[in-house]
């Protein structure tokens, strides 16, 4: 039987977020042939509808309404269920990202269905849709299949290729929802992450370790992280001794990560580091002990000293690209 | 101040995992309480340290978590409740989970319930927003700061790396994200006393709740490790050399940039 898949579409900083294409594309597998429903919450967001049917949803749905303007669980929640009301679909999808993350379990609950988080591929299609993540920070894997009426997952960022680009028309149309009773109230938002490259969608993450051995040593990674298009992340131990912000941590406490390239520099390797980044599809690490452990997970390595070797790979970029 | 805390026995981060029949290898394994659950304690017992009241920890599992919650007893909670299941239930998922929490909260008229934001097995970081939802009470995730005046509540969470400040209001759920405090270990006198504070043991029959009513929504039906990877090059040559060759590498070989 083909599904009508919703899927929660995601801005920010102006743009749609490259996860909102991988979650239609996730969508038209899980549809099996069935329609695949944009939704996008905001406070102006209807400019966005045609990139989403350019990306392959075949509708598109807008909710907009100042209270929406920042995320909050009262005020989404509110414009999602109005939304699942209407359309009465047989699949979600969202992103596996701030919003989606804290989102979903509260409409997963309205609908009292179960939620599979954090998916990262999508096995069969249709009814036969099996979903396959990450379990233990991706130090083994689980194959897992909806039980009840509803399929709805969200998924990890970077994992599911979206569809290629193309002129489509498609029916972009407004739903107008009383938003009431928020109960959180967003006072400010504090930007630390640079050049708005959030880290779990990262192509590229550059990141230290220990080895770096002050706040300052992470400068050299930040000028490849720039270059690149990356972000920057960090080991455990850079993070205790203060180099760096915890929103940066990679592991299995922080971040899990499986960008395109990933650089590990002056990390030695833990088992809880290793959690959080082996799934990256190319590594390379540059430490100067031969034995790190990291060197067991790296596709390229380098010993030596990364305050040498980074400013040299930064150049030799340069030539290149 | 009525204050709760959800816990999870989880593996300690040190295991290697290993997989026979099907299932995650238990035998002899170290467990610990997930992490983000050990944030979550440390501030509930800093919160009823400022603001008075009481702090009782829950979980949901076996014999084997009473152990966990000895653990949170002698960092300086007051009661512990365990929820055990192992009779009545095969497979927990989120949902089974957060029913059952919410059927022993909803009469509770809890001021504040304390989760972690993630367990580091499972990873899915649901069981505390739908707890909230089934309690219909407000919920924050992923905080890093928590600031209490009367019933008016400040929080800092973090958004991918950014921080958001916010102003909520009691009865109030959060989760608690690496950054909110630094937990203390259990001290010596604390474990002694541990022992003698309650610790309830509950079944699904004591919540009234039905065999049925908590029936998981999905089902594993498989569990594996990620394909091995091959081992590695590492690069030989003056260290000019090999950046030059790496580069050429990561462009034409792996394709990555």
């Amino acid at each position: 039987m083909s599904k009508k898949v919703l899927v929660l579409g995601e801005t920010r900083e102006g743009s749609l977020r490259n996860v909102s294409f991988e979650a239609i594309a996730a969508a038209k597998k899980i549809s099996g042939g069935g329609e695949v429903v944009s939704v996008l919450l905001g406070d102006s967001v209807a400019d966005f509808g045609a990139e989403l049917i350019n990306y392959g949803a075949d509708r598109v749905i807008t909710v907009e309404h100042p209270h929406l303007k920042s995320y909050t669980s009262d005020g989404y929640s509110q414009a999602m269920m109005a939304v699942i009301d209407q359309e009465q679909p047989q699949a979600l999808v969202f992103g596996h990202t701030a919003v989606g993350k804290d989102l979903s379990p509260k409409i997963a609950s309205k609908l009292q269905t179960g939620l599979i988080s954090d998916v990262t591929d999508i096995e069969g299609e249709g009814d036969d849709a099996v979903y396959i993540r990450p379990i233990y920070s991706g130090k083994a894997f689980e194959k897992v299949k909806n039980k009840g009426d509803i399929d709805f997952i969200t998924i990890r960022p970077n994992n599911i290729a979206p569809l290629e680009k193309q002129e489509r028309s498609g029916d972009v149309s407004s739903l107008s929802v009383d938003i009431t009773n928020l109960r959180t109230i967003i006072q400010n938002v504090v930007r630390k992450s640079a050049e708005g490259v959030d880290l779990s969608e990262a192509k590229v993450v550059i990141a230290g370790g220990r080895g770096v051995k002050s706040a300052e040593g992470f400068a050299p990674l930040q000028e490849l992280a720039d270059l690149l298009g990356g972000a920057v992340g960090a080991s455990r131990g850079a993070c205790d001794a203060d180099y760096v912000d915890y929103s940066l941590q990679i592991g299995q406490t922080g971040k899990v990560v499986t960008p395109d390239l990933y650089i590990a520099a002056g990390i030695s390797g833990a088992i809880q580091h290793l959690a959080g980044m082996s799934n990256s599809k190319v590594i390379v690490a540059i430490n100067k002990d031969p034995e790190a452990n990291i060197f067991k997970v790296a596709d390229y390595g380098i010993v030596g000293d990364l305050f040498e070797v980074i400013p040299m790979l930064t150049e030799e970029f340069k030539k290149v690209m | 101040m009525n204050i709760y805390v959800l816990v999870k026995r989880t593996f300690d981060t040190e295991e290697k995992l290993v997989i026979s029949g099907g299932k995650i290898q238990e035998d002899g394994a170290e467990f610990i309480i997930n992490p983000y659950d050990e944030y979550a304690i440390e501030e509930a017992i800093k919160v009823r340290d400022e603001h008075g009241g009481e702090v009782t920890v829950i979980t949901i599992g076996g014999e084997d978590a009473e152990k966990q919650l000895r653990t949170a007893l002698a960092m300086g909670a007051d009661k512990a409740v365990l929820i055990n299941t192992e009779d009545d239930v095969e497979e927990l998922d989120q949902f089974t989970s957060a029913y059952i929490l919410a059927e022993y909260l909803k009469d509770k008229e809890a001021d504040l319930i304390l989760a972690g934001n993630v367990a580091i097995d499972g990873g899915s970081g649901q069981v505390g927003p739908r707890v909230a939802d089934l309690l219909d009470i407000n919920y924050v995730t992923t905080i890093t700061s928590l600031t209490i005046e009367g019933e008016k509540v400040t929080i800092v969470r973090d958004i991918e790396g950014d921080a958001e400040e916010l102003e909520t209001s009691l009865p109030l759920l959060v989760t608690a994200q690496q950054g909110l405090n630094e937990p203390r270990y259990p001290s010596l006198p604390g474990i002694m006393k541990a022992k003698k504070k309650p610790l309830e043991e509950l079944e699904l029959d004591d919540l009234d709740i039905d065999e049925d009513d908590v029936e998981a929504k999905t089902e594993t039906i498989e569990i594996f490790m990620p394909p091995a990877k091959a081992a590695g090059r590492v690069l030989e040559g003056d260290i000019s050399a090999q950046v030059t060759e790496l580069v050429g590498l990561l462009k034409n070989e792996a394709k990555v940039i």
